[in-house]
């Protein structure tokens, strides 16, 4: 089966200020089949937000390697690595992070104007993004004009106006009431279904349970594993 | 599974992702991919223009202190040009290729002649010695004044009596009201003819035409043949000339004024007389070529202090004056450039303290832009163009106000006027007088500064901002 990404014996240590060195990740690998619905569990300290950075391309391991879409990222500098994530990678995040002062549509359109595309096809699909989620009618909203739900379904369209190899989202229904946290991860599970790859991080087990498979961190590796077995 | 045609589309694109990031600064800001050039720019500018929208009051003023400094710029640049120009073009009106020679009257230890009677001056052999050994000279313009009482029936004015020669209207500028002004003819014959000042003759024929009528000078009558038109004063240059009104002039043939009243002036003062005896009072000498002003000058200079032990006259050139003003004028500009250099320099500290107060408040936007794909430089040129578009919309406006600088102050003048007529007058007439001169260089240079200020004082919060942890940034309440 195709990857969508895979990290090997990755291994992520940050020197504090004290001259502390603190190993966040202490050798994990992970295959990222295509279309995979991955939930990422842990208490916090475990690391999965370090994971999580890692496979955003915000971060670089400090040892081990990362493939996605068939390259070697983990070398690679700061603006090669913002290259891939405006292409590669589609984030939600709990807290939504729409920009304030852009319309719903001008959000959408970010990751697109990141790669240098600002054609009318490229503004064609941000208006089909927006219909997707059920937001057409509110192109030129602000942010601030939408409910927590209608947000996160920007983010939603955001992450995948430009037609990502993995889905990233960190707590996707983590600021969200039951019902409209159902609806967010019913979208999930259908982009899922049309061959999205998700990895998902949370903390509440029911959400998890939506995804294919869970993984759990502890201590900086993954659970139930031995550090270098990879999961296939 | 992704559309395939999506996933394809994907692969041919990923290559060039890594070479567009070697590809220039300004290749990457100019390449309207999609959407033709200078797209991204608009686009960038356009999210500047907006993002300082949120934040009207603070970035107004922002745009304030900028505005300021462009303001001072073109205004102090413009009232400077109007000063030097108003000087500059006086000492034209002395004419370029002049040469002034005056009568100065040396310290009293140091004189000629013997009892209450003090010779001093400009001699009638200086003239000769000038007209004959200066080869490059076209004329030779004396002239010898005096203060005298002059009447017609009733009206008495005090009155400058000038003896000159016909060329003496030429070399000042003087242009005929009415009838004619001397002749050679009449220097030749010595006849009591006169030409009057504008307002000599106002004072002494308020309700009449002067022409053909008799005016008395100690006890001599003058037949008036003219009367010139008004001319604004010429400029008083250092000490050693004094500012000349023409208009309460008389003028009369040189050798009628030495026939009737001679080189002996006596003055009464309590308890004593005293006489001096000068017999020219200037020699203005017109240098055919330019280039031979100042060589011309030395020329008279050596010639004078040959026959002048003591210093009794002073050579004015008109030229040097007028190169030494321009000198000061451009001292004087580069004065007003750094001050005004210093209030764009505070308006720039006042954009970095908004930008770096913006950068902060703004850490969660730039990591979710950064988690969104925007490189490093597109961070620096977001918060780069918020600070040149806030820098040249006060350059602009600065530049708009720079423009209203003379009404403003024309409008100024008249309303203080009509309020404080006292103080008004009491002003010297260079200030009354002056015309501000809106210099192009000014508002360019102002206009550029600005920009550029926008761009030095943009680029370390711009740089700031680019530089943060996108994960340290993203966590930022």
């Amino acid at each position: 089966m195709a990857m969508a990404a895979r990290i090997i014996d990755v291994h992520k240590h940050y020197v504090l200020k004290g001259g502390i060195t603190v190993r966040a990740l202490r050798g994990v690998s992970i295959d990222f089949p295509e279309g995979d619905f991955v939930a990422i569990m842990g208490t916090s300290g475990s690391g999965k937000s370090t994971l999580l950075n890692l496979l955003g391309c915000l971060d670089r391991a400090t040892t081990g390697q990362y493939i996605l879409a068939g390259q070697d990222v983990s070398q690679l500098d700061d603006d090669e690595l913002s290259d891939i994530r405006s292409r590669y990678l589609g984030f939600i995040f709990q807290s939504y992070n729409l920009i304030a002062q852009l319309t719903v549509v001008e959000n959408i359109e970010l990751p697109l104007s990141y790669q240098g595309n600002v054609s009318r096809e490229a503004r064609q699909r941000c208006l089909d993004m927006a219909e997707m989620v059920g937001l057409g009618e509110r192109l030129d909203h602000r942010p601030f004009q939408l409910s927590g739900g209608q947000q996160q379904r920007v983010a939603i369209a955001r992450a995948l106006v430009n037609n990502p190899r993995v889905i990233l989202a960190d707590e996707p229904t983590g600021n969200l009431d039951s019902a409209t946290g159902e609806e967010i991860m019913q979208m999930l599970e259908a982009l899922n279904a049309a061959g999205k790859t998700i990895i998902m991080v949370t903390h509440e087990p029911d959400i998890a349970a939506r995804a294919h498979r869970t993984l759990r961190m502890r201590d900086g590796l993954l659970e139930q594993h031995s550090p270098d077995a990879a999961i296939t | 599974m992704a559309d395939p045609a999506d996933r394809v589309a994907a692969d041919r694109k990923f290559p060039t992702a890594f070479t567009r990031s070697a590809k220039g600064f300004g290749a990457w800001l100019f390449s309207g991919e999609g959407s033709g050039l200078g797209s991204k720019v608009w686009q960038t500018l356009r999210l500047g223009l907006k993002s300082l929208l949120l934040h009207k009051l603070r970035s107004g003023l922002a745009i304030l202190g900028i505005l300021i400094g462009v303001t001072a710029v073109i205004w102090l640049v413009a009232m400077g040009e109007g000063v030097s120009y108003q000087a500059q073009q006086q000492i034209k009106d002395l004419g370029a290729n002049n040469i002034i020679i005056r009568s100065t009257k040396p310290p009293a230890d140091a004189m000629r002649g013997g009892g209450f009677v003090i010779a001093y001056g400009l001699l009638r052999d200086d003239y000769e010695r000038i007209v004959e050994n200066v080869p490059t000279l076209t004329q030779v313009v004396p002239m010898r004044e005096i203060t005298r009482e002059a009447r017609y029936v009733d009206n008495v004015t005090d009155v400058q009596l000038v003896g000159c020669t016909a060329k003496y209207r030429e070399m000042n500028n003087l242009h005929m009201a009415r009838g004619r002004f001397l002749t050679d003819q009449d220097m030749a014959e010595g006849v009591n003819v006169c030409v009057l000042g504008d307002q000599t003759a106002k004072t002494l024929f308020p309700y009449q035409d002067p022409i053909g009528e008799f005016v008395q000078i100690e006890d001599a009558f003058y037949v008036v043949v003219g009367q010139t038109q008004n001319r604004t004063a010429s400029a008083g240059i250092g000490g050693s000339m004094a500012a000349k009104d023409y208009n309460s002039d008389i003028y009369i043939p040189l050798s009628t004024l030495r026939a009737r009243i001679g080189d002996l002036v006596i003055t009464s003062r309590a308890g004593s007389r005293e006489g001096e005896q000068v017999e020219l009072s200037q020699i203005t000498v017109t240098v055919r070529d330019l280039e031979q002003v100042d060589q011309t000058a030395d020329i008279i200079r050596t010639l004078l202090e040959k026959f002048h032990p003591v210093t009794d006259y002073a050579i004015v050139v008109p030229k040097e004056l007028l190169r030494q003003a321009q000198v000061l004028q451009m001292m004087f500009n580069l004065l007003l450039v750094l001050i005004a250099g210093i209030a764009l320099l505070v308006g720039g500290i006042g954009i970095m303290n908004i930008m770096l107060a913006t950068v902060t408040e703004r850490t969660r936007e730039i990591g979710i832009r950064r988690a969104l794909g925007a490189k490093q430089r597109d961070i620096v040129s977001q918060f780069l163009s918020e600070t040149i578009v806030l820098s040249a919309t006060g350059g602009l406006l600065g530049v708009f106000l720079g423009f209203l600088c003379r009404p403003a102050i024309v409008g100024t003048r008249a309303v203080m006027t009509q309020i404080f007529p006292d103080v008004m007058s009491s002003l010297p007439p260079n200030i009354r007088q002056l015309e501000p001169r809106l210099a192009a260089w000014s508002i360019i240079a102002a206009f550029m500064i600005s920009v550029g200020v926008g761009v030095l004082f943009g680029l370390y919060p711009a740089r700031r901002a680019a530089r943060m942890d996108p994960i340290e940034a993203l966590r930022h309440e």
